[in-house]
């Protein structure tokens, strides 16, 4: 038998009397009008996504009305997108995790059963600490994404593991940061630095903001179409910002290296770049000069799609609005095992152009000097997270999820222990499924932390449900922007349920493994307050304005013909970078054709919704109403060979044999004839997401054919076919 | 009358649904019916193409046959102005206001047993408030005012930028405007 069975949650023992979705809102009378009651508002920072908005909670006569944008928020400017106006769904779904359970065996099956908070805690407390015992503390690693995931990495410092990992680096950002990283020392943060509201010129490769909606990244964007700004989306679909845009470069999937390559043949070829720019601030533009000379733009065209002349023309125009021009870094770019090197291109092409740190171009972020709270030191941990897959991706700043995983499998896995927050690591990984339950057979200890019953859990010894963002105390916000600012999430809500705040758990768990000098506090609260007093604020003010703005102590850009270093080993913008050179990579991105499209397969495309949030929300009941399931983009050529029409449900194979769930054509001219897209997080299994549960296709478990980076260790998600498995027909393909 | 207009920008609209949530939350609009929503009009051949995204709604008709076919006075323009509402008390659910609205805008039926639909949020605007879908557009593509106000940022935009109504041709004097 199996150490782990995987349990699918809506097995559990004893599970408590839940409420129908439908009657989640109320009834909704006639009378009275909205607002007429007694309506109070309290400060949050929204958790429907990572923009970290700040907002205000509106409750009439005690009962949730309504999340709305802080005025004075830099994220928001004031407007909440979709998720974030929806976030009331999120408090309000009957399908939360409600109490504590654990893994038992009954009648010889493994099954859930809900325990009291003190047993589940006191069983974790006890298995974490076998684990150090025999092991050592670092084999216990944390998984994590959103805020409530520094509660839980705190914790585990505490007892002494750095060992963590978030897919926000080797699922999303991670070869964008490292590519800039490498090239100006520094990364794209998020918030990204890009200065859109002032930029004449913007230049979105593969990035379609407006169907991802990182507020500030759409509001920015919109300023600079109202101000008319040149706008040029290089995109096989022809995305949202496409038809914004005065150029659309509908490109050949997997070629962008190749145009990065030729647009910088272009501005060195015909005298545009910023030459003081380059002299004054860069390293190795000889070098790259003799190298860009060979991608002209009719071989990039031959390799692209994209015409000579537009080519050059769009070149042209991104010199023309320079320094005010913006080549986009994107934001999850892990698409096809050369994405650092890709970042690489678009952070060169910027210093060619001289945008970085430039007005128009990306701005300096500033952050408030915020002191910490003081406490003990950490122990000094033996291992890095590193350390658990040697010898490979030496430029991952970060810990890689993947290779967490992969190092947790076997009797002899250097990791015994993980605590999962927030991530649902099914549908965050590509293709992870058949790892998944090899790590969970071998690893002595899982622990998921969550809101809501996602397939994660089913891989956990204990489940804790944590409280939603409406109902807890969470760090301060202190993000790099325009503006140094904090911001405060603070309950609106006591947790329903049994439900506890993340601080809380941490603190119980650290307790028991006689960590209590490490959390000093009674209530979080406590603590956030002594630090908001460090800088002239206090809990009070905070819990009255929910957003505090201070002035920024640097400049926002570079001065014009300033001197400057850079956080690189050449203290300068690195065109060549001996860094690369000096671990057996490309000291210059390089062009390598993409795999070509087998026969009877179409490339699998995919992206984000504006109504969702990955699968953490296709289940909260305001969004799902809006978006209940992912469609998928068929160009009609395609549609009239299968004879598919709008609104059939097929399913999708991949080149190696994964099959999805069933999902519902959209013929659309959006998308060209090579491939086929849609907007991932759906499809979940997991039953106790009564909404979500089967509604759309997972595009993550088609993802057979994974890229990594060799240089950070990004899986690359692009290089995917597909062919279609029409529904009505029992299996065979059309 | 007192004319209040909605100039949505369908230059800046990324359909990206807020405002369909926002009307929700704001004004607790039942499950699995909306008084707002998006549509997205695409044309052209891959790849020449042009797609427009609107956000759709009661169009509050300065003569509105909802008004005139209703009954039993239940559908009336509020306050001497154009916007359009319904009286739950005196509404019957004959649905003859939706046979007679060109734009389909009137909701099929609320659980109280009437027939519900956008009011421009009159609750705020009474207050000096846009409307909620308005307030909470992440990029600021709806705009609501006064026609009256000849100072009014949506005279302004009418005045300068090309625009269209739906459905002209009615003869319904629709006040929701999209900019081209």
């Amino acid at each position: 038998m199996r150490r782990r069975e995987f349990i699918k949650v809506s097995t559990l023992v004893g599970s408590g009397a839940v409420v129908s979705p439908a009657l989640m809102l109320g009834g909704c009378t006639s009378s009275p009008l909205p607002g007429t009651g007694v309506v109070t508002k309290t400060p949050t920072i929204c958790d429907m996504c990572f923009w970290k908005c700040a907002g205000d909670v509106y409750k009439e006569d005690g009962e949730l009305w309504k999340i709305t944008g802080n005025k004075d928020d830099l994220h928001s400017g004031g407007r909440l997108c979709t998720r974030g106006t929806g976030g009331p769904g999120a408090y309000l779904d009957p399908d939360r995790l409600q109490k504590p359970l654990m893994r038992v065996t009954v009648d010889g099956r493994q099954t859930f059963q809900e325990v009291s908070w003190n047993e589940a805690l006191q069983f974790i407390a006890t298995k974490m600490q076998g684990i150090a015992d025999v092991h050592g503390p670092e084999r216990m690693a944390l998984l994590h994404h959103g805020a409530g995931g520094h509660h839980f990495l705190h914790l585990l410092r505490a007892f002494g593991s750095d060992s963590h990992a978030e897919p926000a680096f080797a699922q999303c950002r991670g070869p964008r940061d490292v590519g800039f990283r490498l090239t100006f020392g520094e990364a794209a943060s998020s918030p990204e630095r890009t200065d859109m509201a002032n930029a004449r010129c913007i230049v979105l490769l593969g990035s379609h903001i407006g169907e991802n909606l990182h507020n500030g990244q759409v509001q920015t964007l919109t300023e600079a179409i109202n101000k008319n700004a040149m706008l040029i989306t290089v995109d096989p679909r022809f995305s949202v910002p496409a038809g914004k845009s005065q150029h659309w470069l509908p490109i050949r999937p997997g070629t962008d290296i190749a145009l990065l390559l030729g647009w910088m043949n272009v501005l060195i070829e015909e005298d545009l770049y910023d030459k003081d720019y380059v002299d004054r601030y860069t390293i190795g533009f000889e070098q790259l000069a003799k190298h860009v000379r060979q991608y002209t733009p009719e071989w990039v065209f031959l390799e692209t799609g994209i015409r000579p002349d537009v080519i050059r023309e769009t070149a042209r125009e991104m010199a023309k609005a320079a320094p005010a021009t913006v080549v986009h870094p994107g934001r999850h770019a892990s698409w096809y095992g050369d994405d650092t090197q890709r970042s690489r291109a678009i952070a060169m092409l910027n210093a060619l152009l001289g945008s970085w740190n430039r007005k128009g171009g990306f701005y300096i972020p500033e952050k408030v000097d915020l002191p910490h709270y003081p406490l003990p030191d950490y122990p000094k941990p033996k291992f890095k997270t590193g350390d658990a897959y040697p010898d490979k991706w030496p430029f991952a700043s970060q810990g890689v999820t993947n290779g967490v995983i992969e190092a947790s499998v076997g009797d002899d896995a250097f990791f015994k222990g993980w605590m999962v927050y927030g991530t649902n690591l099914p549908q965050t990984i590509p293709g992870v499924a058949a790892k998944l339950r090899a790590a969970a057979d071998s690893l002595d200890l899982v622990v998921v932390v969550d809101t809501m019953p996602s397939e994660v859990t089913g891989y956990a010894d204990v489940i804790l449900p944590e409280c939603t963002y409406l109902e807890r105390y969470d760090d301060i916000r202190n993000s790099g922007e325009r503006h140094p600012s904090l911001a405060l999430r603070m309950p609106a809500f006591e947790p329903k349920y049994e439900s506890k705040p993340g601080w809380w758990i941490a603190k119980q768990l650290g307790e028991r493994l006689g960590l209590q000098e490490y959390f000093p506090w009674d209530d979080y609260a406590d603590k956030l307050d002594w630090e908001l007093q460090q800088v002239g604020s206090s809990l009070e003010e905070m819990q009255k304005i929910g957003v505090k703005n201070f002035p920024r102590k640097r400049p926002l850009y570079f001065r014009d013909g300033q001197p400057a270093r850079f956080y690189t080993p050449s203290r300068r913008i690195e065109l060549y970078s001996q860094q690369l050179a000096d671990k057996g990579f490309d000291p210059m991105p390089v062009f390598t054709p993409p795999e070509p499209v087998p026969s009877g397969y179409y490339r699998l495309n995919y992206g984000r919704m504006p109504a969702h949030t990955f699968g953490k929300t296709i289940n909260n009941p305001l969004l799902f109403q809006l978006a209940p399931e992912n469609q998928l983009w068929v160009n009609p050529l395609v549609a009239n060979k299968h004879t598919l029409e709008s609104g059939d449900y097929v399913r999708l194979a991949s080149r190696e044999g994964a099959v999805s769930g069933r999902i519902r054509v959209r013929v659309t001219e959006r998308i060209g004839p090579d491939s086929v897209f849609m907007a991932h997080g759906f499809g979940h299994k997991s039953k106790r997401l009564r909404l979500a549960a089967g509604a759309g296709a997972d595009d993550s478990e088609l993802m057979t054919n994974i890229k990594i980076d060799p240089i950070m260790g990004g899986t690359g998600m692009r290089g995917n076919f597909v062919t279609f498995i029409k529904q009505s027909s029992t299996g065979s393909k059309s | 009358m007192t004319r209040f207009v909605m100039v949505i920008d369908t230059r800046i609209c990324i359909g990206c649904g807020d405002c369909v949530v926002a009307c929700k939350t704001e004004n607790k609009v039942p499950d699995g019916l909306n008084r707002d929503w998006i549509v997205e009009a695409t044309r052209g051949t891959y790849p020449d193409l042009k797609t427009e995204f609107r956000s759709e709604r009661c169009n509050h008709c300065s003569n509105a046959t909802c008004v005139t076919l209703c009954p039993t006075g239940a559908s009336h323009h509020w306050n001497d102005s154009n916007i359009v509402l319904v009286e739950p008390e005196k509404c019957t659910g004959c649905k003859a206001c939706i046979a007679a609205c060109p734009y389909d805008a009137r909701l099929v039926m609320h659980p109280d047993g009437y027939v519900d639909k956008c009011t421009f949020c009159h609750h705020r605007v009474a207050r000096g408030l846009d409307p909620a879908c308005v307030s909470s557009c992440p990029t600021g593509c709806m705009h609501f005012g006064s026609l009256d106000d000849p100072h009014s940022e949506v005279n302004h935009l009418l005045k300068t930028r090309d625009y269209k109504v739906l459905k002209p041709e009615t003869g319904n004097d629709p006040n929701v405007y999209y900019l081209i």
